[in-house]
């Protein structure tokens, strides 16, 4: 059995968190994207496939996982660009614990944003 | 005295051959992949957030989504190639991002090869029936012998 590793500057911290996260929100985002352009062919069976299978997107419940999914993306996204700024701006590996914590808000201020206005969409009268 | 020269790292031919990662058959491959993956990155942001604006965000949101709707926007080459640019990207950035999960946690190289295999018919399948989709749909279905309305057809 491998002993319990003593603290670094990478392990259990922001860094590592980050990489975690953006792992999780990639395979989840791959999974998804691969069922929604199968969906989306359906437009070449018919009308009537498509309009049928793109009803199951329209309940509520799917609507609470189409906004967990639209958070992942925004995660990926902001903490993609923060990668690339830690791998080609001169200051980026220093500053990285910030920009995590910049990815962040940005990420509950967007989310929140976002849920307001597909939730009310879609769980509102119609 | 002569100043003591500090090589950049990784930097080619300049690192003695004991020290340079990788057999030379690989080439640059995997520096390509990490390059494509900051590339496909930052035009996937605008692509994907331009996508879910228009389609969630503006108008009635996803009730508008359907048949009409999708037939609408890939009556516009403009949204064909958006889409068409997304669907490779994506797929191509997921799917090295995949392989690279599968080289991190599969330890025995039969189970690697095997993983892979499955991961690039997946994504070769899903690229080639999207970009089909995109370019052969035809917007204007006649059902039953009736033209289905819509604007962007012809009456």
């Amino acid at each position: 059995m491998p002993t319990k590793p003593a603290g670094t500057l990478y392990r259990g911290r922001e860094g590592m968190w980050s990489w975690v996260g953006h792992r999780i929100t990639g395979v989840v985002i791959f999974f998804f994207l691969l069922v929604h352009v199968l969906d989306t062919s359906l437009v070449r069976v018919s009308p009537e496939a498509y309009t049928a299978v793109i009803g199951a997107y329209k309940n509520p419940l799917m609507a609470l996982g189409e906004t967990g999914l639209v958070a992942a993306i925004v995660f990926h996204a902001f903490n993609g660009l923060r990668i690339i700024a830690v791998d080609f701006w001169k200051k980026g590996a220093k500053y990285q614990r910030q920009m995590l914590w910049v990815v962040l808000v940005l990420w509950i201020v967007t989310m929140v944003a976002f849920a307001i206005r597909h939730l009310s969409l879609a769980l509102g009268g119609h | 005295m002569t100043a003591t020269q500090i090589q950049s790292p990784r930097s080619g031919s300049t690192v003695a051959p004991k020290y340079r990662r990788g057999g030379s058959s690989r080439g640059n491959f995997e520096m390509l992949a990490w390059l494509f993956m900051r590339l496909s990155g930052v035009v996937l942001v605008v692509l994907i957030f331009g996508h879910l604006f228009v389609n969630l965000l503006v108008g009635e949101g996803i009730h508008a989504i359907d048949f009409g709707f999708v037939a609408g926007k890939w009556a516009d080459p403009f949204w064909q190639f958006w889409d068409l640019a997304m669907l490779w990207l994506a797929m191509l950035h997921g799917t090295n991002g995949v392989r690279t999960i599968i080289n991190d946690y599969a330890e025995k190289d039969s189970t690697r090869f095997w993983l892979k295999m499955v991961l690039f018919s997946a994504a070769a399948v899903i690229i080639i029936l999207g970009t089909l989709v995109i370019f052969t749909f035809n917007p204007c279905p006649v059902v039953d012998g009736v033209q289905l309305p819509g604007g962007f057809c012809p009456a």
